[in-house]
């Protein structure tokens, strides 16, 4: 395995102890303000310093993983999930459902823009977590099916697939215990590419306000305060350390995808 | 010949379809989604404390009054709902008639055509788009062929290393930083605004420093590919220098793909201008789509935004992908 690939597995291993760990790890209360306490730089009792309000930025960067690390589990969980069942019963069986998903859906979602989609969904339907975790599935579950119904449509030709159907095992056996298996691989790298690509969104739509409403800690609502001149000017450390956390977290599920994809891949691994 | 003729008119039927579909899909989306907001856009705007008059005539202005849909599902008095059919004339028809004629509709909040307020703001988004890719093509050309025939140097792993930072670094990340630096400490850039001609620089550098990390890896392994082609050791064999073998013949071969993504980045700047223009407060589209549309819940202006940066998304791409295949004949047919 390359060196990349094992850096990106240790940061998202300390991640997720840091997300798992939190009430532990997290040595403020996240929502306590203090004014008296305020732009304070880092120090040994403030690791990361502290915000315009006098919260401890440690603990909120900490509480964020949680945030980051939720979005991005459930949204590649289902929109995997979802597209990969349409993706499946598109490429094996065609049919309407293939002229649908691959005719129109592939078509039309993939020309247009996701964050917009994801931006004009949330502006209707109002700022929210679990509105923000539906909106991009929504626009998530698409990249997984063509992934997949392209994956089918390969397996279903090979001589094995013909010899199960020969032997004759039903077409949901021949889906889920020939076919699946060999179209998984492809799926994780997927999914990991997926994963940074979800915190990216979940932060960028905090930041715009669409995301995970104020006193919640998300990386991106801690940029979007910590942009503020006057507070830009007293304490860049409430930019720097949640833009350093998603930076690399999303560079690090980068490192994974990419490792995973040449070593799964053996004629990019031989450049 | 008549085949390939064939070909490439039914492969420009088949992207005009696509394009109906698209469209349609896309008008669809914002005149059915201001159906899901929660409560009663004219309360959202008025407020609580309007009268009822108030409220009736802000909800005929604006066509609120009219049936949602074909059909809907209203509840009757004992509170349950029922399929009601509302034929033709509806919101959904009303908003495809008035686009028909270039209509957008009024905003919410201050009664001016949807299309004036688009119009005035679109030329700062286009500009500022424009000048992200030309910061994005000025750093990446250099960076990518230094790295590329410095291969496995330190000047390569250092050019990789900016790169991946490019890619990394969102936009809302690096967008502050560099107010901090250069407006903040340095003093030398306003931190926000469109006054001055300087006031682009951070912006378009915000927006076009990923463009620039992908351009420069591109730029990088192209030139690594094409340095150990037949015609490059020809030109050393008659004795060019490096300089011209790298920039009048390398260069000119490894920037075709670097083309391509180049337009098709072009769509995807536009979208990303919606978070630099909020950094910055330049005054395009997305501040209009944010700030005056989402935050002040002006939703016919929501959908006017929304509308019009899918269209361009969508018609910049369509247009990179008909260049590029009159380009190169070798993928004409397909």
């Amino acid at each position: 395995m390359n060196r990349l690939t094992i850096i990106g597995l240790v940061i998202i291993a300390v991640l997720v102890f840091v997300a798992l760990f939190a009430p532990w790890i997290a040595p403020y209360d996240v929502g306590a303000t203090n004014l008296a306490m305020r732009y304070l730089p880092p120090s040994s009792e403030h690791w990361f310093g502290t915000d315009s309000t006098g919260r401890d930025i440690f603990s909120r960067v900490v509480y964020g993983a949680r945030i980051s690390l939720q979005v991005g589990i459930v949204v590649v969980v289902v929109s995997a999930f979802i597209g990969t069942i349409l993706g499946a019963i598109a490429g094996y069986y065609g049919g309407w459902v293939d002229r649908v998903v691959s005719g129109y859906v592939f078509n039309v979602f993939l020309a247009f823009p996701g964050l917009l989609l994801a931006i004009a969904m949330v502006a209707f339907l109002g700022a929210g977590l679990n509105k923000l975790i539906l909106a991009l599935c929504i626009i998530g579950w698409v990249g997984y099916a063509r992934l997949i119904r392209g994956q089918v449509l390969k397996v279903r030709e090979y001589d094995f697939v013909q010899a199960a159907r020969a032997l004759g095992a039903s077409d949901r056996r021949i889906l889920l215990l020939h076919i699946l298996p060999n179209a998984i691989q492809p799926l994780i790298v997927q999914a990991s590419l997926g994963m940074a690509g979800a915190v990216l969104s979940e932060a960028a739509l905090s930041f715009l306000g669409l995301g995970v409403p104020p006193p919640a800690p998300s990386w991106g609502t801690m940029i979007e305060e910590a942009r503020d001149l006057s507070t830009l000017q007293a304490a860049p450390h409430a930019l720097i350390f949640p833009g350093i956390a998603i930076a690399l977290t999303v560079l690090a599920f980068n490192f994974i995808g990419d490792g995973l994809r040449e070593y799964l891949d053996p004629r990019q691994r031989a450049r | 010949m008549r085949t390939t003729v064939r070909y490439r008119i039914f492969g420009i039927v088949r992207r005009l379809l696509i394009l109906l579909l698209v469209v349609w899909t896309v008008v669809s989306l914002v005149t059915l989604l201001i159906e899901l907001v929660p409560g009663d856009p004219a309360v959202a705007v008025l407020g609580e404390q309007a009268t009822p008059e108030q409220f009736a005539q802000f909800r005929e202005k604006h066509g609120l009054d009219r049936p949602p849909f074909f059909f809907s599902f209203p509840r009757d008095n004992n509170g349950e709902r029922h399929f009601v059919w509302h034929g033709v004339d509806n919101r959904y028809t009303d908003y495809w008639r008035s686009l028909l004629r270039g209509d957008m509709g009024l905003s919410f909040r201050n009664d001016r055509p949807v299309i004036s307020l688009i119009l005035e703001r679109y030329p700062a988004t286009i500009e500022l788009a424009i000048f992200a890719m030309a910061i994005a093509i000025i750093l990446a050309i250099p960076l990518g062929v230094i790295a590329g025939t410095n291969r496995g140097t330190i000047v390569d792993n250092v050019a990789s290393v900016i790169a991946l930072l490019g890619i990394s670094l969102p936009s809302f990340v690096i967008g502050p930083m560099l107010v901090y630096v250069f407006a903040v400490k340095l003093g030398w850039l306003a931190p926000s605004g469109r006054f001055d001609w300087s006031d682009i620089i951070l912006p378009a550098f915000t927006l076009g420093a990923a463009l620039s990390a992908i351009l420069t890896r591109m730029v990088r392994s192209s030139v690594i590919e094409e340095l150990s082609e037949d015609y490059v050791r020809t030109a050393r064999a008659k004795g060019l220098s490096e300089r011209q073998v790298v920039y009048k013949h390398v260069l000119k071969n490894g920037l075709i793909p670097v083309v391509t993504i180049l337009g098709l980045q072009l769509g995807v700047l536009l979208a990303g201008a919606i978070i630099t223009e909020k950094i910055f407060g330049w005054p395009g589209l997305g501040l209009l789509l944010v700030e005056d549309g989402i935050g002040k819940r002006d939703y016919r202006v929501v959908q006017g935004c929304v509308l019009v940066i899918s269209m361009t998304y969508i018609i910049a791409n369509l247009l990179t992908d008909m260049a590029y295949r009159w380009l190169d004949p070798r993928i004409r047919v397909g």
